[in-house]
């Protein structure tokens, strides 16, 4: 077993073209724990998990995974290693029913405590629909699906991007509801979460970004209103 | 009953421009990449199925156990090696390349081979036929060969729709980046489709080599009816490519019988009509 953290960003940059959108960003995920990741619109939180997933360029030693660099690899690569993104507006495939989508998360064989049966019990619902087109599912239940599609690969680390982006808070709250369970399986997780109240209540520890920079850094319950109200708008 | 036989032709003609019409549809459903040297891979093959007989001393279809394979590896090759480097947000990169691709293959196989018609030899099966009912016959070549397009589209349909091959094709077809995070490498997917594709081509080429005498510049043509065969079809359904073949293949023997010089141009009327009335195709796929 390493001894390192899971995950360790080190001056991380991050560029779309001649725009750059991260500034030498660290951070340090430990195995198991839930961060979140917070931040206004633009603040550069997806630029991140896209660049930990292998979405975007970076320089190789910029993100280590289990002590070994992983910057500028390849999504598929990175995925192969155990890092599984639900990516911004879930990004279900059209083509495929519910079941398939779950199938093709899984499609890498990485063992470990999630499988279909195991999935179809965390969201009963996806296995009622199984058969049906991802498109037709609302938008709760896409992000369900989204989320054991992910999970399914069972990876060592999760990365969320705006599970609760468009979402009814009923069902923010159901989907959330869900995570502890998660967790128990000893999966990390990083949230990127616009509503900040979620992100305190189900993460251990908060990162805020503002204009591509770490503003902010601390366990969740240690963080003040006014800190976070500071680094979040930057006033 | 001479309109029955002439439509019977058509329908197993038919057969084998839906094998041409296949792979092509394949490339493009997943992969957006027209491929303008379809028709001169099938002539490749056809060729690749001349040396194969003649070195080994077998018939064209047990030769289809060397030809298949051995397309279905140029694909993988030309997929990773050339293809997959002009893929991307534009459709002229690979529009062009192919459409070298095209010229490089002709002249090739006019440097190797000359412009000399050839054809491949099946033996007594060529001139084989069945009697169906009074004064209609079908030739058991042409016959099998439609068996052989219908189970290489039902073949297809599974692999698209029952395997996690076919999963991982559709679904890079819908997202290739969120494709990635499923560690599904995209060149790879995009080799094997290739690869599928001309192993498609590989048992089309070599049908078409029985079938009649061929030569180097013969491709062109058969992408011609490939894409009517397609468009009739309608794109990204792979049993209404069969249907396109089909309408295609009777529009063609209907057009020869009324005037032996009509044949081609009836095919390409059936395909003008198509496209003018109901320019989705006849059987297209919805898409969300």
């Amino acid at each position: 077993m390493p001894e390192g953290p899971l995950l360790a960003v080190r001056g991380l940059d991050a560029c779309y073209g001649d725009f750059q959108a991260l500034f030498v960003v660290s951070m340090e995920i430990a195995r198991g724990e839930a961060v979140a990741v917070i931040g206004a619109n633009g603040a550069g939180k997806s630029t991140l998990l896209k660049s930990i997933a292998g979405l975007m360029r970076s320089r190789r030693d910029a993100i280590a995974f289990d002590d070994e660099p992983i910057g500028g690899m390849p999504a598929y690569a990175v995925a192969a290693r155990g890092i599984a993104l639900v990516p911004e507006g879930r990004g279900l495939f059209p083509s495929l029913t519910v079941e398939e989508n779950l199938l093709i998360g899984g499609q890498l064989g990485r063992p470990g405590p999630w499988t279909l049966r195991r999935i179809y019990e965390l969201f009963p619902v996806l296995e009622e629909r199984r058969a049906l087109p991802s498109t037709v599912l609302s938008g709760g239940q896409q992000q369900m699906a989204a989320l054991g599609r992910a999970l399914i690969a069972n990876p060592k680390l999760l990365l969320c991007d705006e599970i609760s982006l468009g979402l009814a808070p009923i069902v923010v709250r159901d989907i959330y509801a869900r995570l502890p369970t998660i967790l128990a399986e000893g999966v990390a997780i990083v949230l990127i979460e616009q509503d900040v109240v979620q992100a305190l209540k189900a993460a251990q520890r908060v990162y805020c970004l503002q204009e591509g920079r770490v503003a902010l850094a601390g366990a969740a319950k240690d963080l003040t209103h006014e800190a976070i109200a500071a680094a979040y708008f930057g006033v | 009953m001479q309109w029955i036989n002439v439509i019977l032709q058509g329908v197993l003609v038919g057969g084998l421009y839906a094998m041409f019409a296949a792979g092509l549809s394949l490339i493009f459903g997943v992969m957006r990449l027209v491929n303008i040297a379809h028709g001169d891979l099938i002539v490749l093959a056809a060729y690749i199925a001349l040396v194969v007989t003649q070195t080994l001393g077998i018939g064209p279809l047990a030769a289809l156990i060397v030809v298949v394979p051995v397309m279905a590896l140029i694909g993988y090759a030309l997929q990773w090696f050339v293809l997959n480097r002009t893929l991307g947000d534009d459709l002229l990169p690979p529009l062009l390349v192919t459409f070298g691709l095209s010229v490089i293959i002709q002249n090739g196989l006019l440097t190797l081979f000359t412009a000399d018609s050839v054809k491949l030899q099946a033996g007594a099966i060529e001139v084989a036929t069945i009697r169906l009912g009074e004064g209609i016959y079908v030739g058991v070549l042409p016959l099998l060969q439609f068996c052989v397009a219908v189970g290489v589209i039902a073949g297809l349909q599974w692999i698209f729709y029952r395997t996690a091959l076919g999963r991982a094709f559709r679904a890079t077809a819908d997202d290739p980046a969120i494709a990635q995070l499923m560690g599904l490498d995209n060149r790879h997917v995009f080799a094997l489709a290739m690869a599928l594709s001309l192993a498609v081509v590989a048992i089309a080429g070599v049908f078409l080599a029985v079938r009649a005498n061929f030569d180097p510049s013969q491709g062109p043509a058969r992408l011609i009816f490939g894409f009517e065969a397609v468009i009739i079809g309608g794109l990204g359904s792979l049993w209404g490519t069969l249907a396109g073949g089909l309408i295609l293949g009777v529009a063609q023997a209907i057009g020869a019988h009324l005037n032996p010089g009509w044949q081609t141009l009836a095919g390409h009327v059936a395909f003008l009509i198509v496209l003018a009335v109901r320019p989705q195709g006849l059987f297209p796929k919805v898409r969300a």
